[in-house]
């Protein structure tokens, strides 16, 4: 054991299936542990399990056949929040993320093969968040329920109990559905205001046309108003970003090809899109079809066309706002811009260009806030130990907490709801909006 | 499933604390040191210092082998289990215990990260010195095991300069207080005895530092050469110029160009030989002077270009480039072993061509990063441990490279510890019986030779035993012929192996 031979003969790695994680990828790490301080799970329990450098040391040895794809490696690949402060420091530049996530996808195969699926998880991952159609009729059902009086029933005959507590706290936070999602509501095509300075697709999303469709017409709103013609294609759907972060990379793969066509047949110049998470996911296509060139090259070409809107607004030039909004807000980074897109400047520079307006640095605004997609659902107390730590660092004397990620607007809104703080949950993009609604009613 | 010596330690420290199933213990196979790895028998995450006295005294009471360890990112595999030994992991020990800004003094866990205490005590505009390049990650507690120097030491000094008293959970479990906050405690130097010791003389729980007042000012400034020893020669006259910089720091081109292919990219030109990275600091009102005296004397010796920085976000920009030029190594190599030899400053531009020398004898890339200022050199050895034969091949360079330091009159380590790395070269630094002198230390703590055994100090017989049985070998290898076909073939894998380890690592063959 004290002088293992380093060229072990070659032993038959445990992910069996395609599109596994790959030599190229792991073994540029030299398990410096540069990332171990940074890493959310690890700074919570000190374990080297579940840090960068252990998830990726094991998902080394699983592919090299020195572990098997068991809990020994699954644990560790799924406690992941997938932030990816780690890429951040990350000296030799390993992608941590695209790793844990290809491990994702052989446990997901696995499960599929052993016949042991998780029926739910599945419903919803295939079921629900690739169907147009269905999205909206759950955010019907959720409007009905949040207007016809049943949401006050229900609150007040305790039925809610039934659901686990992370959950029934959850449906507490869902903001007032609007009358319809964007997708419906926008037209097709919106016409700049002053000369046109690019088209761009607005990405929709699944999510945020759920719970948060006003922030979609914001932001069209606000291209529109530094002149950029916006084109809602009414065939997108969901860009698989959550699809990915459980493995079910053949899904993602389907719903990338629909929205590359829809891109393609769109003739815009960019994708325009406000969900760091889905930013994130559109950037990475290229990622799913590493073994099938004609696609990824259409996914490369797609994704060198997709911009967050801060991103955007600055790329094209955006007219400051000429009214006064005079407010103190602090600025929560987004994991995925931040670590995932490298955009940190640009929202900040945004909020910045508001007369009126100040920002308030918090301490550590690039620590996840523990909503990580449905992370919150799934490790719940990992997910509520960021959460406090996220509202602890909260700046005294601020009226918003701005960020640019509907996951993190619904954690957020959860940690403002159990301090019962006065603090609003915006988009980067409202705060935008809010000033230039302000310069008409001057 | 699991024995009556994890259960006992499942009741010391509960269930979640206590790694033990082999799966979950492979992640502790090894620190920033991978060239050799072994599984722990198991990995306790003890939260207080009576948790760890309890575990050692069990551990010990059983002679069941045992080693502490902090982040995990020791150079020279000190944290590395070598012989199935209980990992003791002080990651979860990380408070900071107690500040006295008036007489700059920290009281902190041994698991507090050392930037952490930087942080905590910098409202009050206070710093801890030194500063290993893994700063934002490594461990007090493995920066006073492995006496860990760091950019600044030239004018700060190492650890040991920095800590003033410790409690310590010695291999038995009892514990002691070393040191005095204040003053010189009366008596053996106990505290210096177990700083850099390297986990072998027992576990510190509670550490107490000295922080500083950060200097008033600094200035920081890059100089780019086109010939190294030109580099070398304009850190030798700094010096003698009576100038005693906060830093000088010097990476060749092979480094800068893996660190400028990171997130850290400073842009240097590709046909320089060297940068020099160098930072002066104190009293606003004489820095800027300090500083035109060094860009006179780089210029004094053909420096292409030198420059000040005119924004911390500049100079933070410099120095992580250079902080995170090991780490950047992956860049350009799936795996490296660094070395951290020490040579009279002098000697620098000699020295590197004996590196080049036997770069190009074993046909491996070797950068180079190093505190120019104390001589204290990190040749990074690039190799592929999935080409068979090639690891092996970067330890015996390692090994002649750690040799020519010696032969200048220098040590094999300044800052990274000897661990398992430099084992074998203990023997070419130092005589049987100064050894042996070390080994009499080691058994008044630890009679057993059970606490991170197998680290810092050779034990002679192993070597005198393994010797003898390469000599025998040697001479009879006709005799493995006539043994069956599979037997010899094993048994000359296996011979030849620990041949192999011992032509690398030991020194007077």
């Amino acid at each position: 054991m004290v002088n293992e031979p380093t060229a072990v003969e070659a032993k038959a790695s445990d992910f069996r299936f395609p599109d596994a994680p790959e030599e190229e990828k792991y073994s540029v790490c030299v398990h410096c542990g540069f990332c171990l301080e940074v890493c959310p799970t690890y700074q919570a329990w000190g374990d080297e399990n579940h840090s960068p450098r252990g998830r990726v040391y094991l998902i080394k040895a699983c592919a090299e056949g020195e572990l098997p794809l068991d809990e020994s490696v699954i644990d560790p690949v799924f406690t992941c929040l997938d932030c990816r402060a780690c890429e951040t420091v990350c000296p030799s530049g390993v992608q941590v993320g695209a790793l844990v996530e290809e491990a994702r996808g052989q446990v997901f195969f696995a499960r599929d093969a052993e016949g042991k699926r998780d029926p739910i998880m599945r419903f919803f991952l295939r079921g629900v968040f690739p169907r147009p159609a269905r999205l909206r009729a759950i955010r019907r059902l959720m409007r009905f329920y949040q207007r016809s009086g049943l949401r006050r029933l229900v609150h007040a005959t305790g039925m809610l109990n039934v659901l686990p507590a992370q959950m029934r706290e959850m449906e507490d936070v869902i903001p007032d559905i609007g009358r319809g999602p964007a997708i419906d509501v926008l037209p097709e095509t919106m016409a700049p205001r002053g000369e046109t300075k690019a088209a761009a697709l607005l990405f929709t999303g699944c999510v945020m046309d759920v719970f948060f469709s006003d922030v979609n017409e914001a932001t069209a709103r606000v291209l529109v108003r530094n002149g950029v013609e916006v084109r809602v294609p009414k065939d997108q759907v969901c860009c698989g970003a959550l699809q990915v972060h459980a493995g079910d990379r053949d899904m993602a793969r389907e719903m990338a090809k629909r929205n590359i066509e829809v891109f393609e047949r769109s003739g815009a110049d960019y994708v325009a899109i406000n969900a760091a998470g889905c930013g994130a996911a559109l950037k990475e296509y290229p990622e799913l079809f590493r073994d099938d060139p004609a696609w990824r090259d259409r996914a490369v070409q797609f994704s060198s066309r997709v911009r967050d809107i801060s991103q955007l607004l600055v790329e094209v030039g955006f007219d400051p706002p000429k009214a006064e909004l005079p407010m103190t807000v602090t600025y929560h980074d987004a994991c995925h811009l931040c670590h995932a897109q490298k955009i940190r400047y640009e929202p900040r520079s945004l909020l910045k260009s508001v007369p009126g307006l100040t920002l308030r640095e918090m301490p550590d605004s690039d620590r996840c806030c523990g909503s990580a997609g449905i992370y919150n659902l799934t490790h719940p107390a990992m997910a509520n130990e960021l959460l406090e730590r996220k509202m602890d660092d909260v700046p005294a004397g601020v009226e918003a907490i701005v960020m640019g990620n509907p996951g993190c607007m619904m954690q957020i809104r959860l940690g403002v709801k159990r301090r019962n703080q006065p603090l609003r949950v915006m988009h980067t993009v409202e705060v935008l909006d809010l000033a230039y609604q302000r310069e008409g009613s001057r | 499933m699991r024995d009556a010596h994890i259960e006992r330690l499942v009741e010391i420290v509960g269930e979640r604390r206590c790694l033990w199933r082999p799966h979950q213990v492979k992640a502790y196979a090894c620190d920033g040191y991978t060239a050799e790895e072994g599984l722990p028998r198991a990995v306790v995450f003890p939260e207080t210092t009576d948790e760890v006295s309890r575990i050692c005294r069990y551990l010990y009471e059983n002679d069941i082998p045992f080693l502490p360890r902090g982040a995990g990112t020791g150079l020279s595999g000190g944290a590395t289990p070598t012989g199935g030994e209980v990992v003791i992991s002080l990651a979860r020990m990380n408070k900071l215990l107690a500040v006295d800004f008036d007489n700059l003094r920290a009281v902190v866990q041994p698991g507090l990260v050392n930037l952490t205490l930087t942080r905590r005590v910098s409202h009050a505009d206070c710093y801890y010195a030194p500063d290993p390049s893994s700063q934002s990650v490594c461990t007090i507690g493995g920066n006073f095991a492995e006496n860990a120097g760091g950019s600044h030491c030239l004018k700060y000094g190492v650890t040991t300069n920095h800590v003033v008293a410790a409690k310590v959970v010695l291999p038995d479990g009892d514990v002691i207080d070393i040191g005095a906050p204040f003053g010189d405690a009366p008596g053996y130097d106990l505290l210096g005895l177990l700083v850099g010791s390297e986990g072998t003389l027992g576990i510190a729980t509670e550490i107490t530092v000295r922080i500083l007042k950060k200097p008033q000012a600094l200035r920081t400034a890059l100089a780019y050469f086109d010939r190294v020893a030109d580099a070398s020669d304009t850190v030798t006259d700094i010096i003698g110029a009576g100038i005693i910089p906060a830093a000088i720091e010097m990476m060749d081109q092979l480094a800068m160009q893996a660190v400028d292919k990171s997130n850290y990219h400073v842009g240097y030109p590709a046909d320089i030989e060297a940068v020099l990275l160098i930072e002066v600091d104190g009293l606003a009102a004489g820095v800027d002077e300090v500083m035109s005296r060094v860009v006179d004397i780089c210029r004094r010796h053909r420096v292409r270009e030198v420059r000040v920085a005119q924004s911390d976000a500049e100079r933070a920009l410099w120095w992580s480039s250079r902080k995170m030029a090991f780490g950047a190594m992956g860049r350009i190599s799936p795996d490296y072993i660094v070395q951290d030899g020490v040579i009279p400053r002098t000697r620098l531009t000699e020295v590197l061509q004996k590196i080049d020398e036997v770069s190009q004898r074993y046909g491996l890339k070797i950068a180079n990063v190093f505190h120019a200022g104390d001589g204290n050199l990190h040749p990074l050895i690039l190799y592929d441990s999935r080409v068979p034969g090639e690891a092996e091949r970067a330890v015996r360079a390692g090994s002649e490279v750690l040799r020519a330091c010696v032969d200048a009159g220098g040590s094999i380590t300044g800052e990274h510890g000897v661990g398992i790395e430099k084992i074998g070269e203990m023997t070419y630094m130092f005589s049987e019986d100064e050894i042996d002198a070390q080994l009499a230390v080691k058994s008044c703590f630890d009679p057993k030779g059970i606490v991170n055994a197998g680290k810092l100090i050779p034990l002679p017989g192993r070597c005198v035993e393994v010797k003898r049985a390469r000599k025998i070998i040697e001479e009879n290898w006709q005799i493995l012929d006539s043994f069956p076909d599979q037997a010899a073939v094993q048994a000359r894998g296996v011979f030849s192996q620990e041949a192999g380890r011992e032509a690398s690592t030991s020194a007077q063959g």
